[in-house]
């Protein structure tokens, strides 16, 4: 993460100082927040979406929805919680589309009782994830995360992969904070269970 | 403390956001219960793995190209 710059008492971040430039027309310093966050947004994109063409499209749009509605950016909030919001929203708006029109939102599928308690109590071994070779265990991981409800696994990606606050989480997905912290709880359990049918000890064969 | 308290209480323990006091609760309940140990080693296993592992990688070429293609949009705005 870039250092902190200081204007007189208060704070300024790297971000701040590059977005005021880009408002005055200069695509250089956007440049710079492009190759900063294009990784990132494209990870949470297609963890929502699932569908590589999909993010590709969020990535683009993300960005320049966000070039072009820099003047909104109250610099309150990160510029990459506000970038996040962004792809966010375009990417549940992607999901949708390919589901034929169906309402897809944060809330959806999030009533489930599915994980509120572990059912599966087997142990995994010390390093359950050596069992399987590189590819093998990408493709364990994306099936797993891919069976969540969108509303869960957006939470998880969100706080768990991307590493934002919970506080964070919740501004960027317009969701209170102890609702952020239920459906973390709740996809990490999930998660958790369907993990174990890969990991329990002396159960290699439960990857089939 | 029952197995559900315990759960409730589970990711501010992982996050070693809880007060010294129900710590030492949720730790007395831990010598107790061996399921509750496993739920919370296998969670915190679960949250290692995802986070040490990239499973969606932006490839160079690719990222590049949607680079061009933003910033060239960006300069038509």
């Amino acid at each position: 993460m870039p250092d902190i710059q200081t204007q007189g008492t208060e704070e300024v971040h790297p971000d701040v100082l590059l977005v005021n430039r880009a408002r005055e027309g200069d695509v250089q310093a956007f440049e710079k927040l492009v190759k900063q966050y294009d990784r990132q947004v494209f990870r949470i994109a297609q963890h929502i979406t699932q569908n590589r063409e999909d993010a590709e499209d969020v990535v683009q749009d993300a960005f320049l929805k966000a070039y072009e509605k820099l003047d909104q950016f109250q610099g309150n909030s990160k510029f990459y919680t506000w970038l996040v919001r962004i792809a966010v929203n375009e990417s549940l708006m992607r999901l949708r589309k390919r589901r034929t029109g169906r309402m897809v939102s944060i809330d959806e599928d999030v009533e489930t009782d599915e994980g509120s308690m572990p059912r599966d109590l087997a142990d995994w071994g010390p390093d359950p994830e050596m069992q399987y070779g590189q590819s093998e265990l990408a493709d364990i991981l994306r099936k797993t995360i891919q069976g969540l409800p969108p509303g869960f696994r957006t939470v998880f990606v969100l706080r768990d992969v991307e590493g934002l606050s919970t506080e964070e989480t919740a501004e960027t997905l317009g969701l209170s904070v102890p609702a952020v912290k239920s459906r973390l709880l709740r996809a990490r359990l999930q998660l958790r269970e369907r993990l174990s049918r890969y990991f329990r000890k002396n159960k290699r064969d439960g990857a089939k | 403390m029952t197995c559900t308290e315990f759960i409730a209480q589970l990711d501010d323990l992982l996050e070693e956001r809880v007060s010294i006091t129900l710590r030492a609760d949720l730790e007395e309940h831990l010598r107790g219960c061996e399921h509750c140990v496993i739920t919370m080693n296998t969670t915190r296993k679960t949250i290692e793995i995802y986070r040490s592992h990239e499973l969606y990688e932006l490839p160079n070429a690719l990222r590049e190209r949607l680079q061009k293609a933003i910033l060239a949009k960006c300069k038509k705005c």
